[in-house]
This record gives C-alpha cells, sequence and structure tokens, in this order.
C-alpha cells in the first residue's frame, strides 16, 4: 500500500488529540533487577546483560524467572516514615537515593515553592505484600489480622503518600492504578495538570514490588514463563515479573535554564474494549494509543526511530501488538523490548521504559532484546535483537494494561 | 478551573438514582438509607456479565445513571474513575488463597481485583476505545478524580465522565479500614456550556485542610465522613439545589474551594 505523505498524516491525526507542550525530564532516575540508578542501566542495554533470575522470591515456588532487586539493599524506610516500612516503599526509597534525583527535586521545590509541584505516581499492587504476609498470621480465635497501617502500605495512594513527605512536595497528587500501563499514564496527568496551570512541574514515576498476588495470579492465568521471558520469540510462552522503581522530574521546556536535552513531545491513551485480560487482537485499542500520541506531538509515524514495545512474550500481547505497530509504522523504525532484561515491571513498567527510551536518545543506542534467541516470522516489525548504535532522535513507549487500558508515550531529544 | 456539569448519576443507600436523590439531597424528602440496587450492566456479553462484582456494578450503574440524561455518545467520552479501596473483597479473597498451603488464586479473580476492572468493564459494555484512567487518593480520591477530570477537559477541550466509588471492606480489613456505605457518583463535566449543561462549577486549590463543608442530615454526614465518596455529597447537593454555594473539600494538606452556580 502506498504510504501517504507525513503532511497528511499529520493532518489526519491533528484531530484526535491536543497538542502538548513539551516538558523536559530535567532529572529522572531508575531503578531495577539491572541496578541502581541511569548508569547501570546504561552499561546493561550496552552489555546485553539480563537481571532475569529463577523466581527465589518469599516462599513462592512457581516454575518462573523473577526480575528481583536484592532483598538486602531494600532497607527499612526512615524513621519518621516508619507506618508505611513495606517492600513498595522500600523499593521507592532505595530509587530516590541515586542520581542526585532528591536533590533536583529539592532544588525544584527551592524555585517553584512545595505546593507548586505535583506528584503523579503509578502502581498496581503497592503495598499488598505487607497485607499477604498478614493473612498468614490471623488470629486463630477471632480472624483479626495483626496490626499494620493500611493507609501507609496496603492503601495504592501509600506510594504517593510516602513519596510526597519524603521529596517535601505539596502540589496536587495522585497514584494511577491501570495495571500494567499505570506509571505511563502519569505523564499524561502531569502534562494536563501543568497545562491547566495547577501545577509548575511535576514528579512522575511509578513503583511496583514483588507479591504474591501477581505472581500467583499470572500463574492462575498460565501467562508466566517457566525461563526467562523472551519477547517476540517463536517459541515464547510468557511473561517474567520483575520489580522496580522510577521517576522524573518534569519542568516547561521554556522554563527550565539550560539547553534542554530529553523531553516529553507526546501521550495517548486509549482503551481496547474487548477483553479484561486479554488484547484486542487486531491490536484496535494500541494503535489508538499510538495514533493519539504522535496527534499529541505533532509528529507522523515517520518522525519515530525507535519503539519500546510493551513486548510482555506473551503469544498474545506480541501477535497483536505486532499489527499494530506495523499497520501503523511500518518497518521502518527500529523495535524492542527490555522486559527480557528487567522483567515485566507491572505498574513500573511504563517509567522504566520511558526513562530506557530517554537513556536510548541520550546515548545514541537502540537497546537489543534480550533472551530472544528468533524473532517470529510471523511477526513484521524491524525488531532488533542486539543493542546497535543507531543515534535516534524520537522514540515511542507502549505500556498496555489489564483491562484494556492503554498508553504511548513519545520522547524526543533536542541539541 | 471552570467546567459544566451537565449530568450527575448517584447510586448508593436509599439513593436509587440522582432524579428519586436531588429532593432528598435537597432536603424536600428524608433521608432514609436503604438496600443499594446493583445490577450488571445489560450491555456487557453474558460471560463478563457473570464475573462481574459489586464495585464494577456499583461504579457503572453510578455512570450509566449520568448517562441516562445526556445526549453524548459513550463510545467517545473520556473517563475517569477514582477509588479509594476498588475491590476490597477480590483482594480480601485472594489474600485468604495465598495464607492457604495450595495459594489456588482464581484466575478471574485475579483480573478483576486490579484497580482498574470497572473501567475495564465500562469500556467492554459501552464499546468506549476513548482514554480512561483509574486513580486512588486514598480518602481523598474524589477530590483528585474531580481535578484530575477538570484538567483532562480543560487540557483536551473535550468532555469526561467522572465516577467515583467506594464500598466496605469486609473483616478482618475492615477494622483496619472501616469505609462505610456503598456509594457511587458520577459526574459528565464539559470545558464549555452547552444546551446540555445546567451548573457551573468553579474549582481551586487553596490553603490547609480542615474546612470541609458538612451535610445537615445526620445519616447523610455519616456517609459523607466514613466513605470517601461520600465526600463527593456536599457537590451532589449544591447541584441539586435552585442556588448557586460555595463549598469546601478536603484534598490531602490543602481544601478545593468549589463555587457551585446554575446556568
Amino acid at each position: 500500500m502506498p504510504r501517504p505523505p507525513r503532511g497528511a498524516y499529520r493532518l489526519a491525526l491533528a484531530t484526535l488529540a491536543s497538542r502538548l507542550k513539551p516538558l523536559t525530564l530535567s532529572a529522572f532516575t531508575l531503578t531495577t533487577s539491572l541496578g541502581l540508578g541511569q548508569k547501570a542501566h546504561v552499561d546493561a542495554l550496552r552489555s546485553g546483560r539480563s537481571g532475569l533470575a529463577p523466581c527465589a522470591f518469599e516462599s513462592a515456588r512457581l516454575d518462573t524467572w523473577v526480575g528481583q532487586v536484592p532483598d538486602a539493599q531494600l532497607q527499612p524506610v526512615r524513621r519518621e516514615l516508619a507506618a508505611g516500612d513495606c517492600r513498595n516503599n522500600r523499593l521507592a526509597q532505595l530509587a530516590l537515593q541515586q542520581d542526585d534525583f532528591s536533590e533536583a527535586v529539592a532544588h525544584a521545590r527551592r524555585r517553584y515553592g512545595a505546593q507548586r509541584i505535583g506528584l503523579f505516581l503509578g502502581t498496581s499492587t503497592s503495598g499488598l505484600l505487607t497485607t499477604e504476609l498478614a493473612y498468614r498470621q490471623r488470629d486463630p480465635a477471632s480472624g483479626a489480622l495483626p496490626a499494620f497501617d493500611y493507609a501507609a502500605t496496603q492503601n495504592h495512594f501509600s506510594l504517593g503518600r510516602f513519596v510526597r513527605a519524603r521529596l517535601g512536595l505539596r502540589g496536587p497528587a495522585l497514584v494511577v492504578s491501570t495495571a500494567c500501563s499505570s506509571s505511563a499514564k502519569t505523564f499524561g496527568s502531569a502534562a494536563r495538570m501543568i497545562s491547566v496551570g495547577l501545577c509548575d512541574a511535576a514528579v512522575v514515576g511509578g513503583v511496583d514490588s514483588l507479591c504474591l498476588t501477581t505472581l500467583y495470579g499470572f500463574g492462575s492465568l498460565e501467562l508466566l514463563s517457566s525461563g526467562p521471558c523472551r519477547p517476540f520469540d517463536s517459541e515464547r510462552q510468557g511473561i517474567s515479573i520483575g520489580e522496580g522503581a522510577g521517576f522524573a522530574l518534569l519542568e516547561r521546556a521554556e522554563k527550565h535554564g539550560r539547553e534542554p536535552l530529553e523531553e516529553l513531545l507526546g501521550v495517548g491513551e486509549s482503551s481496547d474494549a474487548y477483553h479484561m485480560s486479554t488484547p484486542h487482537p487486531e491490536g484496535a485499542g494500541a494503535r489508538a494509543a499510538m495514533e493519539r500520541a504522535l496527534a499529541s506531538a505533532g509528529l507522523a509515524p515517520h518522525d519515530i526511530d525507535y519503539i519500546n514495545l510493551h513486548g510482555t512474550a506473551t503469544r498474545s500481547n506480541d501477535a497483536a501488538e505486532d499489527k499494530a505497530v506495523h499497520d501503523l509504522f511500518g518497518a521502518r523504525p527500529a523495535c524492542s523490548s527490555t522486559k527480557g532484561a528487567t522483567g515485566h515491571l507491572l505498574g513500573a513498567a511504563g517509567i522504566a521504559e520511558a526513562l530506557i527510551c530517554v537513556l536510548a536518545l541520550r546515548e545514541r543506542l537502540i537497546p537489543g532484546s534480550v533472551n530472544t534467541q528468533r524473532v517470529d516470522p510471523a511477526l513484521r516489525v524491524r525488531y532488533i535483537l542486539s543493542t546497535t548504535r543507531e543515534a535516534p532522535q524520537r522514540a515511542m513507549s507502549n505500556s498496555f494494561g489489564f483491562g484494556g487500558s492503554n498508553c504511548s508515550l513519545v520522547l524526543g531529544r533536542t541539541g | 478551573m471552570q467546567v459544566f456539569v451537565e449530568s450527575v448519576g448517584l447510586l448508593g443507600p436509599g439513593l436509587a438514582s440522582w432524579t428519586a436523590s436531588r429532593p432528598i439531597l435537597n432536603g424536600q424528602t428524608p433521608y432514609a438509607p436503604g438496600e443499594v440496587p446493583l445490577r450488571p450492566p445489560e450491555s456487557l456479553p453474558p460471560a463478563e456479565r457473570r464475573r462481574t462484582g459489586a464495585p464494577v456494578k456499583l461504579a457503572i450503574g453510578a455512570g450509566l445513571d449520568a448517562l441516562a440524561r445526556s445526549q453524548r455518545s459513550a463510545e467517545s467520552l473520556a473517563t475517569v474513575f477514582a477509588s479509594s479501596g476498588a475491590d476490597g473483597e477480590m483482594i480480601h479473597q485472594i489474600c485468604e488463597v495465598l495464607a492457604t498451603p495450595q495459594r489456588d488464586v482464581s484466575p478471574t479473580r485475579f483480573h478483576n481485583s486490579v484497580h482498574n476492572a470497572p473501567a475495564g468493564y465500562w469500556s467492554i459494555a459501552l464499546r468506549s476505545r476513548a482514554p480512561s484512567t483509574s486513580l486512588c487518593c486514598f480518602d481523598w480520591s474524589f477530590a483528585a478524580g474531580l481535578l484530575e477530570a477538570c484538567a483532562y477537559c480543560l487540557a483536551e477541550g473535550e468532555a469526561v465522565l467522572l465516577i467515583s466509588y467506594d464500598l466496605p471492606y469486609s473483616e478482618p480489613l475492615h477494622t483496619l479500614r472501616p469505609i462505610a456505605g456503598t456509594l457511587g457518583a458520577a459526574l459528565l463535566l464539559a470545558p464549555r456550556r452547552t444546551s446540555a449543561s445546567f451548573a457551573r462549577l468553579d474549582v481551586r486549590v487553596e490553603g490547609e485542610a480542615g474546612k470541609a463543608t458538612r451535610m445537615k442530615d445526620t445519616a447523610l454526614e455519616e456517609l459523607r465522613a466514613r466513605n470517601p465518596t461520600g465526600r463527593a455529597l456536599p457537590v451532589l447537593r449544591a447541584l441539586a439545589g435552585p442556588s448557586a454555594e460555595q463549598l469546601m473539600l478536603d484534598y490531602l494538606d490543602s481544601t478545593l474551594s468549589i463555587s457551585v452556580s446554575p446556568c
């Protein structure tokens, strides 16, 4: 099929979403099973290292691999926030200590005022592990649970509460919980809140930590891979669950002092309207999210050099996503899933993969697909197995979740 | 921020619909708490309909109540779902199973346990591929949802349906998080005045918390104070009445100041 000219694409897409004013990622940090902070991730992307290992989490007895952050690194949270001491907040705390991120936020706080910085975070299970463990210690007579602080651990907002206190922020805050698209969607909330003047800057991101609900839940759906997950491989047989935390400070591009480097250019959100835990087979919802992201960035498909796919390594996700991406982009942009390296970070996947895109733009590389051995010949996108030096200018990150919740982000590099 | 209200939905104890609840909120009819009529949406395929729990029925019921008095097509209407705890019963059942040696988690329960389950079923039932988010902000979830919905409305220049819902946990979680009542509320908001608009909301974040407007009726005040979606009741009462009102909602350590004016 002949391709319409770039201008025609932009015109057709322009009606889908309002234009986003670019936002600079003036600071960011990422912690996963690959390591702590940006440098560990750049090194891992360059060398094709994976953080996945056979599951030895807690008491889980499952034939699967996970991307776990070592327990020994997850130190108790600061004493004044001890009510919220749970694996999820420990992971948040660990991530906030890397890359001088907390210092960058403190600087922004002095510049804008604590009330003018929003906080929009995503998680799918928050501190649910605390509740799971408490259910093993119910009082045999009354059934009562041992005391724990529900609001500071299990409730989804516990993550927002903890990070807000830890960073000393007092602006608008909320936690998005839309399964595996959660933390991608925080970019949308932040962009809208900044655009209508509710805040001048925002911390976005997300944290999801290993818990038994997700491990046994995905097990019950027969979606867990018995070995390390192999996105887009003809032998792919399911996901590897991982845990991680990522944060970014977003500021208006024109308000930022130095030459902007990496920017959020577009956000596109959609719903599948198909099934709770299976993606639309034609990827219709995924395509709508990608089209809206392009429209909000004012870009055409030809403008995207790299797509970090959702690429979970389930049979159905990769087939549907391949179709949606190929229908919209053809085989031009380089595509890969980095879940073979990190595992599927669920509610933190969106932020982690957006930041991997940012690292790819900054370091001028296209991340390879760790653990994928042979690309499924039925899939048609230009899938990259080994990290290459292609110097992408603009990247898209896809995140699709249960309930058919889709979000695509467009990130770019200037200068 | 200024937005226009085109329609309201309500589902709660003794609050069968917005139309039935207006005289109660107005103070014209006494409030008598009762059963909450929860039904699965008829437009869901039978397999999906069987899988819906109370939170899905509640959230979709409140949303459909608002939609019933609107000309807008649900297929292209963006949604914001706000809830503190979403499906606590599902979490309870999963945690109970995980405490047994078999750990035999049900796949349906697992996919229903996600915070955005009502949004997923809504999009299937209404064939909507429109953008949708699901958020949590503990006791301030309605206020956070209202901010998110207003920001969406104004930034995108499009209407949005805000659906807030909260239900009690069963024991043993109820002791740790004592939510009372089963309540769903929906507001259809638009960025511009249309022939369907009947009120204008001017929303501002200001000052410190602790100035929240209360309900005069004791039982409704109990629902407001003990159910996170109950925090919406002063807004709904103002929308039910004929005159302009200024009211406050707690939002974290600040206040949402909301002026409601008929238009």
